[in-house]
């Protein structure tokens, strides 16, 4: 086995031992949540009696050992259980919304990872000049804005006023693609300038920080132009930053856009995990806590794994 | 039957006075079969019309609801179950119990029996014709030691159900209870057919289910069988779930929704500009407390709550915090919908000389009393403590706010810390009200307040069926609780809901919000 | 005085990120001096139109609103710097550690790190907060923890490249120790990605105690804090009134403020002459 296979190897290894013990964490972590599931269910209308009905249905009874390695290896298998407020299975509830957090996430960063990367390289590019500066005023004051307020700027302007888009991105399984990409164009767009600036900003940073660096002067004294200096010799060399901020927003389109799903009605993975939560439904948001870390643990390893491969002389460590 | 129609045609013409047909209607015997859009009550402002599409933006749905009665907690399913289902009882415009699935009813003198006749040859979505064994199958659904139902409580008094015949159902209670017909009006206890699991969405309702994703979506379109005349206008329902305010609002705006629950009252003044909308206001039985736990130091010191009570600007609550859209509360639960409101009863009024004065007399010294306030307890209600805060200190009174999260609210800090807010929906009876929360020993009895005499009374007036006794028992109970009792109750809260001006209504039931959740059954388009 | 110097030479747009940030500390410093009324005061009606007595108008129960930026400023700018701070202390020595030294540190580290991270992070502020209670430092050490892990990560990537560098390798062989390395070699080539990222966490912070609030935890009322307010006010965008949105402009303001001065820091790092 070659050292770089070896080394991709390893770190699989090691992403699948994190899983392990983020599984046991969220099982333990869910379970110390304050409050319980029955007096959450009921709200006020939790009344000794029926919050004693309810645990016994919890089998909180059994030890939680046992619990977990049935939990595990029927979630290995894909039996997620039922949910214990509606009785619904649990793969049915999540896999549909999974597909639709997935859909958003890709549909943004489709958008946002060109965009930015091109931005990036453009301002480091010219920088110091007047696109650079606008560029980065611009995505600065978007990133300063929370979410929800951008969300709502896009829909006063665009849905509200000009009319040309939805407000609510309620989408369902019949609709073709182009109606689902048209229906998603707000919250899409609201994910874009949320993510862009970050990556934006962390690419030209990267790129200026190799300008000046031996090699960099060695090609413009070759004279070599500055286009080509920066897109052929600095940017492969700053990559390895880069393709960390670039997992770790992809990451977050996937997991974190609870906020943006809420404002545009959204039926996404992480309001399910939301109110299931605040309803402590336990096998839910182990399950949705599961998926979660796996989307997140895969996407870093495959950072991990480009940033070797990127990086010629990370692959022959001593 | 006939002859029942041709009163009604004539009444729609204007060719009979709306008391001659009332009279002659009564003398026929047939008060149970009148479509109930004509009774008093149920205003005639239009003809409705059949037809389109009505599509809700609902707020209070959750990915965990599911279709079974006995689950429901919040708006969208409360709203959605009430469009598919009936129950034995409904209430109208007025606050007052009539007949739905129910014929008539009648009780023995000690309200201890009730016997309820069935509506004869009402079909459920399956085909299958109601009959008393689907109701008592439906009510004991939320009886017994195994129901995780919340109406569970609700339906404690009752000690036995039983069938007399196929059109027949008799409740046995525990002790005497005259307003027995409100509790089986509880949006929980809806008739559903015998043997069901609860979750197919099947009753007798005027709309038909045909999809269902919990916390997202319900749609159902109208049931051709309904058997309510004049009633269910619509060709289709859709109930859609949009928790965040301002998404409704937009919503609204851009059409993609004919209606919208619970609008923001900072911005309503707004909504109320923008052209093609129309606001409607609910008074009902809404209202928001502080509760003191009357068994904890200081708070069992009467002249300690007494303090309290007066330290606060009820006025500038309302005006601030509900943005007028609400009435003053007078430290008791009963609201001016409630048949034995006791307006005579004067106003207390902010006054931090007396605030101080009781102050004194319990001769706490320096103390800071801790308020313990969330978003979840009602919407506002930091603001409220905070405004609390600064009319308490005009009378020298220091009190801390605590901002508790919204998640597990009502485990862990209702109940638990001494001092909280506290949201009620509020109930259409007295009794209920008072038996949910006051009553000595009553799970919910958030002040832990035990008052003798108040607890007799609340058992004497329960049973008691002259009117005008009954009224004097409510209103001194109604001042027991204002001078004795644990709560501050600066405001009753209006419901606010908006709607495209193409949609039509009668006078809006208060005893829930939308029309009391019948916005499906009772609303049409122009 | 060698700083007025480097301000001397400095471009336009880097004073006006020291002006801004000046300004913005100078309110924070002296607020009670300058901040026309008392910070939780209600002085007029609710949501009054800006007028001679309150420049921008009052808030949402009547309390003016500039006197509630200004104090915003002194209750969020320290904590978010505090916060900021702690994050990169913590983030970038373990990321250094982990790839000067390598092997099961690494391992140990990068694992610890991941697993924070996998947890969705408002629902991994909640649970914590929910066990320990709200009080401002809980939320310092909560955020900073949470922002540590993408510094550490950062870091992390950025001191692999330079390790691997000649320049390392010299001072291993010359028997440096690895605090040396750290300090003299690593830390001075590291400085420009982690001082473009400090510039954003910072800004960060801001809206991560209006996620916070969202979920009704955060500062505790009625001290003034600029992600709440924004929250509070966010109502009347969809309404078409921008003017109650000065709390967004002050969060953008100081961010556009900061990232101004981190670029010309970032230029001067990068020796580039141009």
């Amino acid at each position: 086995m070659s050292p770089l296979k070896e080394l991709i190897f390893k770190r699989i290894a090691f992403g699948a031992l994190t899983l392990a013990v983020i599984s046991v964490l969220i099982f333990v972590g869910v379970e110390l949540l304050p409050g319980d599931l029955a007096e959450a269910v009921l709200g006020q209308n939790a009344t000794p009696e029926t919050v004693a009905a309810f645990r016994k249905e919890l089998k909180l009874d059994l030890p939680a050992h046992e619990r977990y390695l049935a939990w595990l290896s029927d979630f290995v298998r894909g039996d997620f259980g039922n949910s214990l407020s509606n009785g619904r299975p649990i793969a049915g509830l999540i896999g549909w919304r999974f597909a639709n957090s997935l859909f958003l996430a890709a549909t943004a960063a489709a958008v946002a990872v060109p965009l930015s990367i091109l931005l990036g390289i453009l301002a480091a590019l010219y920088r110091n000049s007047l696109f650079d500066r606008t560029i980065s005023m611009v995505t600065l004051t978007m990133i300063s804005f929370p979410e929800f307020f951008i969300a709502y700027i896009l829909i006063a302007i665009l849905s509200a006023e000009l009319g040309l888009f939805p407000s609510i991105s309620n989408i369902n399984d019949q609709m073709p693609l182009w109606e689902k990409l048209y229906a998603v164009f707000l919250p899409c767009a609201t994910l874009t300038m949320v993510v862009t600036a970050h990556m934006m900003r962390q690419t030209r940073a990267s790129i200026i920080n190799i300008l000046g660096a031996p090699f960099i002067e060695m090609a413009k004294l070759k004279g070599l132009k500055r286009l080509r200096v920066v897109v052929v010799h600095a940017f492969p060399n700053a990559l390895s930053p880069v393709i960390n901020v670039v997992a770790l927003n992809l990451a977050y389109l996937v997991v974190g856009v609870v906020i943006v799903e809420v404002v545009f009605v959204y039926p996404g993975l992480g309001q399910l995990l939301v109110d299931s939560v605040s309803k402590r439904d336990i096998p839910v948001v182990q399950a949705a806590g599961l998926i979660f870390a796996t989307t997140y643990v895969l996407l870093n390893l495959l950072a991990d794994v480009l940033a070797i491969i990127s990086n010629p002389r990370l692959r022959n460590p001593k | 039957m006939f002859r029942l129609k041709e009163l009604e045609k004539l009444l729609a013409q204007g060719k009979v006075s709306r008391r001659d047909f009332m009279r002659q209607v009564s003398a026929l015997g047939l008060t149970a079969a009148v479509s109930p859009l004509l009774l008093p009550g149920g205003a005639l402002a239009e003809t409705p019309k059949k037809g389109g599409r009505l599509r809700v933006g609902i707020s209070g749905g959750s990915t965990t609801d599911s279709l079974d009665p006995a689950t429901i907690t919040d708006m969208m399913m409360q709203v959605f179950n009430t469009s598919l289902r009936n129950n034995l009882v409904e209430i109208d415009a007025d606050n007052r119990a009539i007949p739905e699935l129910a014929e008539s009813w009648e009780a023995t003198p000690d309200a201890k029996k009730w016997v309820f006749k069935l509506r004869k040859g009402v079909e459920f979505h399956n085909g299958k014709t109601m009959d008393a064994e689907d109701v008592i199958y439906s009510i004991n659904h939320h009886r017994g030691k195994d129901s995780k139902s919340a109406a569970k409580a609700l339906l404690d008094s009752v000690e036995e159900i039983k069938s007399d015949g196929k059109d027949t159902v008799v409740f046995t209670l525990k002790g005497g209870n005259a307003d027995f017909p409100y509790v089986l009006s509880d949006y929980h206890l809806s008739i559903c057919p015998a043997g069901t699991d609860f979750l197919d969405g099947v009753g007798t309702g005027g709309y038909i289910l045909k999809d269902y994703e919990p916390g997202v979506r319900g749609f159902a379109v109208r049931n051709p069988n309904f058997f309510k005349e004049g009633r269910a206008h619509f060709d289709e329902v859709e109930v859609i779930c949009i928790n965040d305010v301002n998404a409704r609002t937009s919503a609204l705006q851009t059409g993609q929704v004919d209606v919208i629950n619970r609008c923001e009252l900072k911005t309503v003044h707004l909504l109320k500009r923008m052209p093609g909308i129309q606001v409607m206001e609910q008074h009902g039985f809404k209202h928001y407390t502080f509760a003191m736990l009357c068994d904890v130091a200081p708070y069992n010191d009467n002249n300690v709550r007494l303090a309290l009570k007066h330290a606060i600007d009820r006025e500038q609550m309302v005006k601030t915090i509900l943005r007028g859209y609400g009435t003053v509360g007078n430290d008791h639960p009963i609201a001016k919908a409630n048949r034995y409101y006791a307006s005579e009863l004067p106003q207390r009024q902010y006054d931090p000389d007396k605030a101080k004065f009781y102050l004194k007399k319990a001769g706490l010294g320096k103390h800071v009393f801790k308020l313990h306030v969330s978003e979840a307890a009602f919407s506002g209600s930091i603001d409220a403590g905070v405004l609390y805060r600064e009319s308490a200190a005009k009378a020298g009174i220091e009190i801390e706010v605590v901002r508790e999260p919204s998640d597990g609210y009502w485990s862990n800090v209702w109940m638990k810390k001494p001092w909280c807010a506290v949201f009620w929906g509020g109930r259409p009876t007295e009794d209920m009200m008072f038996s949910t929360a006051y009553a000595a020993g009553a799970p919910w009895n958030d002040t832990h307040w035990n008052n003798k005499r108040f607890n007799e009374l609340l058992v004497a007036a329960r049973a008691e069926l002259d009117e005008r006794k009954r009224r004097e028992m409510y209103v001194e109970m109604q001042q027991l609780v204002r001078d004795d009792g644990g709560v501050v109750v600066p405001m009753f809260a209006a419901d606010l809901s908006a709607a495209t001006d193409k949609l039509r209504h009668g006078k809006l039931a208060v005893n829930w919000e939308l029309d009391g959740f019948r916005l499906t059954e009772r609303w049409w388009f122009a | 005085m060698a700083f007025w110097n480097l301000v001397r030479r400095s471009p336009w747009s880097a004073r006006i990120g020291l002006a801004i940030i000046a300004l913005n500390v100078f309110a924070a410093i002296f607020a009670p001096l300058i901040a026309p009324y008392g910070e939780t005061e209600i002085v007029g009606d609710v949501w009054a139109p800006k007028s001679a007595d309150h420049l921008l108008g009052t808030d949402q129960l009547g309390r003016d609103l500039l006197t509630r930026l200004i104090y915003g400023a002194r209750n969020t700018i320290a904590l978010a710097f505090v916060t900021t701070a702690l994050s990169f202390l913590v983030g970038s020595l373990c990321g250094f550690f982990a790839a000067t030294l390598g092997g099961w540190v690494d391992m140990l580290l990068s694992r610890i790190m991941d697993i924070i991270m996998a947890f969705p992070t408002l629902i991994f502020a909640l649970m914590v907060l929910s066990v320990v209670g709200t009080s401002i430092p809980a939320m310092i050490v909560v955020i900073a923890l949470l922002d540590s892990t993408r510094v550490f990560r950062l870091s992390r990537a950025v001191a692999m490249d330079i390790e691997v560098m000649e320049f390392v390798e010299a001072a291993r062989l010359r028997g440096e120790g690895i605090w040396w390395i750290m300090r003299h070699e690593i830390l001075p080539n590291a400085m420009p990605p982690l001082v473009a990222e400090f510039g954003l966490r910072f800004c960060f912070v801001f809206l991560f105690v209006a996620s916070l609030s969202f979920l009704g935890l955060g500062i505790q009322p009625p001290t003034a804090d600029w992600g709440s307010m924004v929250r509070e006010n966010a109502g009347a965008i969809t309404f078409g009134i921008f003017i109650p949105l000065w709390p967004a402009a002050a969060i953008a303001l100081l961010t556009v403020g900061v990232n101004l001065v981190v670029d010309w820091f970032l230029h001067m790092a990068s020796g580039l002459k141009e």
